[in-house]
C-alpha cells in the first residue's frame, strides 16, 4: 500500500464518522460471535414464574410469554440476524456480479439481452421482489435468504454493468486484448480490481439494507420460524405486549437500528477513505496579509491597457497552502499580442483566469496592482467589474464544445452577451449575433445562427466562440490554448481570424499556448512561465534563436520543426517540473538546469531587466546561448533517462 | 520484422444504409524494417485504420496481410496477434492497479513457457531498452510521469515480440519537453531493432522526424504515399500541400490562404463528396479553376502519379521535377 493511501485510511479511521462506524461494527460482530456462547442458556431458560415481567434487576428489559429473558434473547439473536443478512447480501452480490459482468463476457448480442433483463428487473421495487421470491421459495429462513438475496441482485447487477463498461473502454483493456489475453482473465485481472472499491462500499451498505429487510420479513412471519428467532421475530413477539412492556419490543428494534447503522456508516467511511465521496471541505479563514513584495515590476502605471504587478494565486492544501502562480507582472498595450508559453502545470492558464477574475472558489488572488482599462480590479463593486469585463474582455478556451451551451442555439448564446450588458432588444441583439458570425467567417451565418452547437464542426465552434467574444467591442482577448484541439488547417484559420480582429479593431491579445512555434508566429512578445513564475519576457523574434533563460532554450530545442536534423536526437529536458507545493529553495529550474551552480540552488533569481526591452530570471543569463541544449540519450542509458522524475 | 500490407481495407460503423465509412478501400504497405508515418486530419480514419490492424475494429472489407498471410489467421494460430499497439493517452493505457512490471510481463507470450525468473529478467531488459531503470519494475503507473508511462507502454508492446508496432498519436498527450524524449526512444529503437512501425500523428514535424515513408490520409482514403523526403519536400496532392502550408513556422507571417476554398470546413464523413473527396476544398479544383468538372464526377486514383498522389492533375511518375 502506498504511503499516501495508508495515510488516507488512517485519516478516515480517525474522523468521527470512522471511529463511530468502526466501534459499532466491532461491537455487532463481537456480539454475533460471543453472545450465543455466553447467554444461550439464559436466553433459553423457561421460567413459568416470571412470565411477562417488566424490567427488573434480574431482567433489564423484562421477560416474554414463557418467562425467558428478552435482553439475553436479543443479544443471542445477533448471530442469526447478522449471519442471515450477510448470507443474503453475499447471494445478492454474487448474482449481481454474474449478471453485471455477463454482457462483457458473452459478447455483444447476448450481452444486450442480459442488459435488457437487468433493466426490467431494476424497475421492480426491492421489497416487492423480496415478497415475491419469499412466496416462491417458501416460508422459512432459507427462503427468506434467497428472496432477499435475489431482490438485491438487480441493483447490484446494474451498478456492476455500468462500471465494467466504463473500465472496458479504457486503453489498457484494449492493450490486454491485443496481447491475446482471454475475456475471463481480463475480467479478473484488469476489470474487477478497478471496480472493487465502489462495489465493496455498495455491498457493505446493502448488508445494512438486507438486515432491515430480514427484520421485516420475519416480523411478517415470512422469515425465521420458531423455535429459531432473530430480531424481526423478537420484534413481532414483543409487539403484542408493547402497551404493557414497551421495553421488550424496543430492545429488538434498537438492535436492528444499531446493526444497520454499523453497516451503513462503515460503507460511508470506506467510501470516504477511498475517495468516492469528498469530505466536507473545511472553510479556511482568509488571512489577507499581502504576499512578500519583490523587485520585479519595472513598469509605469497608467499608460497601458492591462497592468499586472506581482500577481499570485493561492489555493488551500490541507493545513497548508500552495501558490501555483507567483510574482507575475505584465503590461499589455492596446492592439498588442503577447504570448504566454509553458508546460502543463506552469500556471499560465491560472494566471489568465486570475486576470479575468475567474479563479474558482477556494483559490485567492493577490496582486500589488491589477488594472484593466484604468479600473482597479482588486477594489470596487463586483457588478461594475462584471460589466467592464463582460464587455471589454473576451475569453476563448481550448475546448469549444464545453464552452458553448449544447442546448441553446448558437445565435441566441451570442445575442445573450449584448442583451445582458448593453440592454439591447431581442431583434437588435440577434442581428448583431448574425453580423458577428459573419465577421468570424461562418458561412451562411443567418442559417447557422439558428443551429445548435453540435451541428457545428470543431473549427466553426471555436470561431463562434471568438464571435461571442467580439459581440461587444472588447479591448482584450484572452485566448487559452484556442487551437490545441484543432487540426493544422483549422488552426491556421482560427489564428488568422484572431490576427484580423486584432489589427482591424485594435484589440490586444493574450495568447496562451504550450506550442512555442505558434506563439512565435502569432505574438509580438512572449512570456515564458515555469513553476508559476515568468522566467523570461522577450520579443517573439528572439524566442527561437536568442533565448536567455536555459528553460526557454530547452523548450525551443525539444520541439521538432520541419527543418530539424533527423540524424540527431532531439534535445530533452531531464527531470520534470516541481509540484507547486514542493518548490526547491533557489531557482525552481535549477535541478534540471545544465548551468546551475550553488547560487542557483540557494537564491531564486529575480525577473530582472536584460538588454533594454527584455526581462529574464536567471543568474547566468549571459551564458545561456553559449551552452547547447543538453542532449539526453534515449534508449540504452537508463541512468540519464531515468532522471525524468524519481519516485515520489 | 515483416512487411504489413493493407489491401482494399474498409471499416464501416453503424448500419449499411445509415453508417459511416471511416476507412474506405485503403491500400497501404508498411515495408519491413521501416517506419511509415500516417498523417491526416481528425476524422480522416487514421486511428480506425490502426485499430483495424490490431483487431480492435472489425473489417467490413479487404484484408490485412503480414508477409502475404492474413493477420487474423496468424493471430488465431499463435494465440496472439502479431501486431502490438501503443495508445495516445498514457494515463488510460496502463492498469492503475498493476505494477508496470506485471503489465509488461502479462504481454510476454506464454509460449514457449518461461520461469518467473526468466520473465523478470525479460521485463528488466525491456525497461532498459526504453530507457527506464530495471529496478523500477515494481512501481505503479501513478508514480510515473506521462513520458515514462508512454515508455512503459512501448516496452509492453515490445514484450509481445510483435512483427509490427502500431503507434497511434503516442506523443500528442505529452508535454513538449517529454515528447522529445519519447521520440528519441522510438528513433533509437527503430535503428537498433529495425522495427516495422506504423506511426500515426497529426503533427507533420513529428512524423517527418521519425518516418522513412509518409502516407497522407483524407476522409478514409490514402491520397499520397512515398518516401518522406519526396512527400514532404515535393508534395503532389493539393491536400498534402495544404497540410504543409498550415504547419506553423516561427517568425514567418501567417500564410494567407491560396483561395476562399481552403477555409471551407472539412466535409461531413457521413456524406462524403462525390468524385474526388477533396474537391470542395481544393485550391486547384473545380471551385477555383473552371472546367475541372472531372474532379466532381470521377474518383482519381494514385496509379501512375508521382508519390501515388490520388489527384487527376498530379504530375506523372518519373516526370522531371519542375
Amino acid at each position: 500500500m502506498a504511503p499516501a493511501t495508508r495515510s488516507r485510511w488512517i485519516g478516515a479511521l480517525r474522523s468521527p464518522l470512522g471511529v463511530t462506524a468502526a466501534t459499532l461494527l466491532l461491537v455487532v460482530l463481537l456480539l454475533a460471535v460471543v453472545a450465543p456462547l455466553v447467554w444461550q442458556s439464559r436466553a433459553d431458560a423457561v421460567s413459568p414464574a416470571d412470565i411477562l415481567q417488566g424490567s427488573s434487576a434480574r431482567h433489564p428489559v423484562g421477560t416474554d410469554l414463557l418467562g425467558r429473558d428478552i435482553l439475553a434473547r436479543v443479544l443471542v439473536a445477533t448471530r442469526l440476524s447478522v449471519a442471515l443478512a450477510l448470507a443474503a447480501t453475499a447471494i445478492g452480490v454474487l448474482a449481481g456480479l454474474l449478471l453485471g459482468t455477463a454482457p462483457m463476457l458473452l459478447g455483444r448480442r447476448a450481452g444486450r439481452w442480459i442488459a435488457a433483463l437487468i433493466n426490467v428487473a431494476v424497475a421492480f421495487p426491492n421489497l416487492l421482489l423480496a415478497l415475491f421470491f419469499a412466496v416462491i421459495f417458501g416460508v422459512g429462513a432459507k427462503g427468506a435468504v434467497l428472496a432477499i438475496g435475489f431482490a438485491t441482485a438487480p441493483g447490484f447487477a446494474r451498478l456492476t454493468q455500468t462500471m465494467v463498461a466504463t473500465v472496458a473502454g479504457r486503453d489498457f483493456i484494449a492493450a490486454a486484448r491485443i496481447a491475446g489475453i482471454g475475456r475471463i482473465r481480463i475480467l479478473v485481472r484488469h476489470v474487477l480490481p478497478n471496480i472493487a472499491e465502489p462495489l465493496v462500499v455498495t455491498a457493505t451498505m446493502a448488508a445494512g439494507g438486507s438486515l432491515l429487510s430480514f427484520a421485516g420479513l420475519s416480523f411478517l412471519g415470512l422469515g425465521v420460524q420458531a423455535p429459531s428467532y432473530d430480531w424481526g421475530r423478537l420484534l413481532g413477539e414483543g409487539l403484542a405486549q408493547i402497551y404493557i412492556h414497551p421495553a421488550g419490543a424496543l430492545a429488538a428494534g434498537v438492535a436492528v437500528v444499531v446493526a444497520a447503522m454499523a453497516f451503513n456508516l462503515t460503507g460511508e467511511a470506506v467510501a470516504r477513505a477511498i475517495g468516492l465521496r469528498s469530505p466536507q471541505a473545511g472553510a479556511r479563514p482568509a488571512d489577507d496579509a499581502p504576499p512578500v513584495a519583490r523587485a520585479g515590476g519595472t513598469y509605469q502605471a497608467g499608460s497601458s491597457l492591462l497592468s499586472v504587478r506581482n500577481l499570485s494565486v493561492t489555493f488551500p492544501a490541507g493545513a497548508d497552502e500552495v501558490t501555483p502562480v507567483r510574482e507575475v507582472s505584465l503590461e499589455l498595450r492596446r492592439g498588442e499580442a503577447v504570448g504566454i508559453v509553458g508546460e502543463s502545470g506552469s500556471g499560465k492558464s491560472l494566471a489568465a483566469l486570475a486576470i479575468a477574475q475567474l479563479v474558482p472558489a477556494p483559490g485567492r488572488v493577490h496582486a500589488e496592482r491589477l488594472e484593466f482599462l484604468g479600473a482597479d480590479l482588486r477594489a470596487g463593486s463586483g457588478k461594475a467589474h462584471r460589466r467592464l469585463l463582460g464587455t471589454s474582455l473576451a475569453m476563448v478556451f481550448q475546448d469549444p464544445m464545453t464552452s458553448l451551451n449544447p442546448t441553446q442555439r448558437v445565435g441566441r448564446q451570442l445575442a445573450e452577451v449584448v442583451r445582458q450588458h448593453e440592454g439591447a432588444d431581442r431583434t437588435r441583439a440577434w442581428a448583431r449575433a448574425v453580423d458577428r458570425l459573419r465577421a468570424v467567417r461562418i458561412p451562411a451565418a443567418e442559417r447557422r445562427a439558428r443551429q445548435l452547437p453540435h451541428e457545428f464542426s470543431g473549427g466553426m465552434r471555436q470561431r463562434a466562440m471568438i464571435g461571442m467574444g467580439v459581440m461587444a467591442s472588447p479591448a482584450l482577448i484572452i485566448a487559452d490554448e484556442p487551437t490545441t484541439a484543432l487540426d493544422v488547417t483549422v488552426q491556421r484559420q482560427v489564428l488568422r481570424l484572431l490576427e484580423n480582429i486584432r489589427t482591424a479593431e485594435d484589440v490586444a491579445l493574450l495568447f496562451i499556448s504550450h506550442d512555442v512555434t505558434v506563439v512565435a508566429q502569432v505574438c509580438e512578445r512572449v512570456l515564458v512561465m515555469y513553476a508559476g513564475r515568468i522566467v523570461e519576457d522577450l520579443p517573439a523574434g528572439e524566442l527561437m534563436h536568442d533565448a536567455r533563460h536555459p528553460y526557454t532554450g530547452a523548450l525551443v530545442a525539444a520541439v521538432p520543426g520541419m527543418d530539424t536534423d533527423r540524424e540527431l536526437p532531439l534535445a530533452a529536458v531531464p527531470g520534470r517540473p516541481p509540484e507547486p507545493g514542493r518548490l526547491p529553495a533557489g531557482c525552481a529550474f535549477a535541478p534540471r538546469c545544465p548551468l546551475a551552480t550553488a547560487r542557483c540552488r540557494e537564491q531564486d533569481p529575480p525577473l530582472a531587466t536584460y538588454g533594454g526591452d527584455r526581462r529574464v530570471a536567471c543568474w547566468h543569463a549571459d551564458l545561456a546561448p553559449t551552452v547547447a541544449p543538453q542532449q539526453t540519450s534515449a534508449a540504452g542509458q537508463p541512468a540519464a533517462a531515468g532522471t525524468e522524475g524519481s519516485t515520489a | 520484422m515483416r512487411e504489413l500490407r493493407f489491401e482494399q481495407v474498409s471499416v464501416r460503423f453503424g448500419s449499411r444504409r445509415r453508417g459511416t465509412v471511416a476507412v474506405d478501400g485503403v491500400d497501404l504497405v508498411v515495408p519491413a524494417g521501416t517506419v511509415v508515418g500516417l498523417v491526416g486530419e481528425s476524422g480522416s480514419g487514421k486511428s480506425t485504420l490502426a485499430r483495424a490492424a490490431v483487431g480492435l475494429a472489425p473489417l467490413t472489407g479487404g484484408r490485412i496481410l503480414l508477409d502475404g498471410r492474413p493477420v487474423r489467421e496468424m493471430s488465431r494460430a499463435a494465440g496472439r496477434p502479431p501486431l502490438q499497439m501503443v495508445f495516445q493517452d498514457p494515463y488510460s493505457a496502463l492498469d492503475p492497479r498493476m505494477s508496470i512490471g506485471d503489465s509488461i510481463a502479462e504481454a510476454i507470450p506464454r509460449q514457449p513457457a518461461s520461469t518467473a525468473a526468466q520473465r523478470r529478467a525479460e521485463v528488466g531488459r525491456l525497461l532498459e531498452l526504453v530507457g527506464l531503470p530495471a529496478d523500477r519494475a515494481g512501481v505503479r503507473p501513478d508514480e510515473l510521469s506521462g513520458g515514462q508511462r508512454q515508455r512503459v507502454a512501448l516496452a509492453r508492446a515490445l514484450a509481445g515480440r510483435p512483427e509490427v508496432i502500431v503507434a497511434d498519436e503516442i506523443t500528442s498527450a505529452l508535454d513538449v519537453s517529454i515528447q522529445g524524449a519519447v521520440l528519441n526512444v522510438v528513433r533509437e529503437l527503430q535503428r537498433r531493432m529495425r522495427l516495422t512501425m506504423l506511426f500515426i500523428s497529426h503533427n507533420l514535424a513529428v512524423v517527418r522526424y521519425v518516418s522513412d515513408v509518409v502516407a497522407v490520409m483524407y476522409l478514409g482514403r490514402i491520397v499520397e504515399y512515398g518516401p518522406a523526403a519526396d512527400v514532404l519536400g515535393d508534395p503532389q496532392h493539393p491536400y498534402t500541400r495544404e497540410l504543409l502550408a498550415a504547419v506553423p513556422r516561427a517568425g514567418a507571417p501567417l500564410p494567407q490562404p491560396p483561395g476562399e476554398s481552403a477555409d471551407a470546413d472539412p466535409p461531413d464523413p457521413h456524406q462524403p463528396p462525390s468524385g474526388c473527396r477533396f474537391h470542395p476544398r481544393c485550391p486547384v479544383g473545380p471551385q477555383v479553376v473552371p472546367g475541372r468538372d472531372r474532379c466532381r464526377d470521377s474518383e482519381p486514383s494514385g496509379a501512375g502519379h508521382r508519390n501515388l498522389a490520388a489527384c487527376h492533375f498530379a504530375a506523372a511518375a518519373g516526370q522531371a521535377r519542375p
